[in-house]
């Protein structure tokens, strides 16, 4: 293969059947994919269908505990698992601006299969175009992805079942990601040891739905980060969510750096956190559950559903006060996945 | 986190807060003229712990609150040359012209940049020697040195593509302007962060004529409680003046290397706040000595008007008049993500803060 991707390997012909057969095949090796078809025929679904999207635009392409392969396929997978569903094949766009370099490209799609051998997902469809230097930053990737629901699994996606009472548990520290990404960006001259949080949460939240009755909701805290997801839940409803600050788990380096930024670590977007709202009298064995599992060992109850102010989100603060959280406005940080 | 979870113990707030309950007698207002206090008396929910006689208010403290729309046309205006780069800190380009924004020009070509100081504008600038960059020089006498001495350093280097386009303000104006409009408040929360440059000097006409107290402030949830505590005490004790709480940052005499700098490069002028509309030497012009770093001199503008949106009571929230709660827009056709008056945009800014953090009470 050539050392750089040219205008050619996107063109339909021989140097794009190469790139397919040397790269994409070499590495997402499955039998779905290597018949090299328009499209893949999936077999009988052995259940409801769930199907998502997403495209990955994060700039630099490569940050601390991860990259944009990783991300697109941890990101389509935890859509996926959140809404109740087990995520079984995805499909992978991407859209390479015309000189970049092809070892680069290489480790990128390595990931990608490394990560869905780790989800137990298949990548079975994929589509490459090149756009003239310049034409865009270097690689954006779309992944697609289907899933089967499980069995009583169709409300933690629609968040019908949530009560007052209900306690609200969030399986890590918050913030990692939005900050790795940022730390990393050359001109913003931060040196930080944090790693971004990119996982498939998928088998952690399938083992949670196999073992706890119970779970009213559940929802991954990407974009707008914890805030915004607990504005949504909350909005234009008859019960209100109190949420303590103390209890929510942040790094200590991840409020340095949001000290400094003037930003607040519940705004900040995560690529492997999600929260769960579960049932009281099943609170604690959720929780005893995610500290048993790698993803989830800092796990905490930061808060509950209340019947008290609804439709509001209140936030009683580290010195005792309390105070509204509303969602994320404008852009905190663009491209940020 | 050290230096600053000592400054948010909740057993030492408590006590704070059972002293300044003690003082119940009396209504007191105190008004906080630093965007920065604002953001930080909501963020940590401080009205919720005060008692019922003690009310702040928010004063003109937030640099993109108080910066006239012509300001913004103007900016606006370089943003459209063809050979220039405007760069500017975030804040400031989502506040709405007469007829757009930087933001909305961002979106439709014109080489708007957001930077985190004026140091990357200067490597901006030496990355492109053939464009004009102008930095949006903003705020008051914190961010003045900084932006001179990133004018000495173009000069010094013979960068000639690299422009100010000052909007700099100083503080005290506006604070004796807000008294003398009548407006009753019985002590100021002085800023932090100016103080850290000027010392406490430039507040003392305030208890002296006009029998204010005075406290400078740092930004932390006790250095506020404390502050207040030193306001009532003053106060009841018949003795306003300046006093300092912010001294692990804050000294008497301020910073003077930095005074010397700003002086050197720039000039009071008047100045148009919106809301005081112009006062008396209240601004930061670039000497002449400098004009050629100049971007009012070198790339001269007309000017537009400054006159606020029909309906924005902007002006008379940041004189601590109103309550952003009392503006029709406020909320509804008025929102921190498609705002209309400045004090909306700004993260610092008074109907922000309200909207994030009170929305509703």
């Amino acid at each position: 293969m050539s050392e750089q991707i040219l205008l050619s390997h996107g063109s339909g012909g021989e140097m794009s059947h190469q790139l397919i057969r040397d790269l994409f095949v070499r590495y997402f090796d499955n039998e779905l994919l290597s018949g090299l078809s328009d499209s893949s025929v999936l077999g009988v679904c052995p259940g409801d269908l769930v199907f998502t999207t997403d495209s990955y635009v994060v700039d630099p392409l490569f940050f601390p505990g991860g990259n944009i392969g990783k991300l697109a396929v941890c990101g389509t997978v935890n859509d996926l698992a959140v809404s109740g569903a087990d995520p079984v094949y995805l499909s992978a766009g991407f859209i390479i601006e015309e000189g970049m370099e092809m070892e680069t490209l290489e480790k990128i799609v390595k990931s990608m299969a490394d990560e869905a051998h780790n989800a137990g997902v298949q990548i079975v469809t994929g589509d490459t175009k090149v756009v003239n230097k310049g034409k865009a930053d270097q690689l954006f990737i779309n992944t697609s992805g289907v899933g089967f629901l499980r069995r009583g699994s169709f409300d933690i996606n629609s968040g019908n079942e949530i009560k007052a009472g209900d306690k609200i548990i969030i399986n890590g520290y918050t913030g990692d990601h939005g900050i790795a990404v940022l730390a990393a960006r050359e001109n913003l001259n931060i040196h930080s040891q944090i790693q971004s949080d990119c996982a498939s949460l998928n088998k952690l939240i399938s083992k949670i739905i196999r073992n706890i009755d119970g779970i009213h909701f559940m929802r991954d805290l990407t974009r707008g980060g914890l805030a915004t997801v607990l504005c949504e839940i909350s909005e234009d409803k008859f019960y209100g969510i109190e949420i303590e600050e103390n209890h929510i788990p942040v790094r200590e380096e991840v409020r340095g750096v949001c000290e400094m930024l003037g930003m607040e670590p519940i705004y900040i977007a995560n690529e492997g956190k999600f929260i769960s709202v579960v049932d009281p009298e099943e609170a604690d064995k959720l929780l005893s559950l995610m500290h048993s599992e790698k993803l989830g060992q800092h796990a905490a109850i930061i808060g509950e559903v209340v019947e008290e102010h609804p439709g509001r989100v209140i936030m009683n603060t580290e010195i005792g006060g309390s105070r509204i959280i509303d969602m994320l406005t404008g852009e905190q940080l663009p491209r940020i996945c | 986190m050290k230096y600053i979870d000592e400054y948010r113990n909740k057993d030492l707030i408590r006590k704070l807060v059972n002293r300044i309950y003690r003082y119940s007698e009396r209504e007191y207002t105190f008004m906080e003229v630093c965007g920065g206090h604002t953001m930080a008396i909501h963020r940590f929910g401080i009205p919720s712990l005060l008692p019922q006689n003690i009310s702040l208010k928010s004063g003109p403290g937030c640099p993109v609150c108080v910066t006239g729309k012509s300001y913004i046309d103007k900016a606006i205006a370089y943003s459209q040359m063809e050979d220039v780069i405007v760069c500017s800190y975030g804040d400031l380009l989502r506040v709405p012209g007469s007829t757009s924004s930087l933001y909305k020009e961002k979106a439709t070509g014109a080489d708007v940049r957001m930077v985190y100081s004026l140091m990357d504008a200067l490597k901006i600038a030496r990355q492109h020697p053939n464009q004009k960059v102008v930095f949006l020089a903003i705020g008051f006498e914190t961010t003045a040195p900084g932006s001179a001495v990133g004018l000495l350093e173009a000069g010094k280097e013979g960068l000639d593509n690299f422009y100010l386009f000052s909007s700099h303000k100083l503080m005290p104006p506006a604070m004796e302007a807000i008294v003398e409009e009548g407006i009753k408040i019985d002590g100021y929360i002085c800023p932090g962060h100016v103080s850290t440059i000027t010392g406490k000097e430039i507040y003392t006409r305030i208890p002296e004529k006009y029998g204010l107290a005075c406290v400078i402030t740092g930004f932390e949830p006790l250095d506020i409680l404390q502050s207040i505590l030193m306001l009532i005490e003053q106060l009841e004790n018949h003795d306003p003046k300046v006093e300092i709480q912010y001294k692990r940052a804050v000294r008497q005499d301020g910073n003077k290397k930095a005074r010397e700098y700003m002086n050197q490069v720039f000039e009071p002028r008047d100045d148009w706040w919106r809301g005081l509309g112009i006062l008396k030497k209240s601004g930061l012009g670039i000497r002449k000595e400098y004009r050629d770093f100049d971007a009012e001199h070198e790339m001269p503008l007309e000017t537009t008007t400054d006159e606020a949106d029909r309906g924005c009571i902007c002006g008379e929230i940041l004189k601590g008049l109103k309550e952003p709660v009392d503006c029709k827009l406020f909320g509804t056709s008025c929102t921190p993500v498609y705002p209309v008056g400045a004090c909306m945009v700004s993260s610092e800014g008074a109907c922000q803060a309200y909207y994030k953090y009170r929305k509703h009470e």
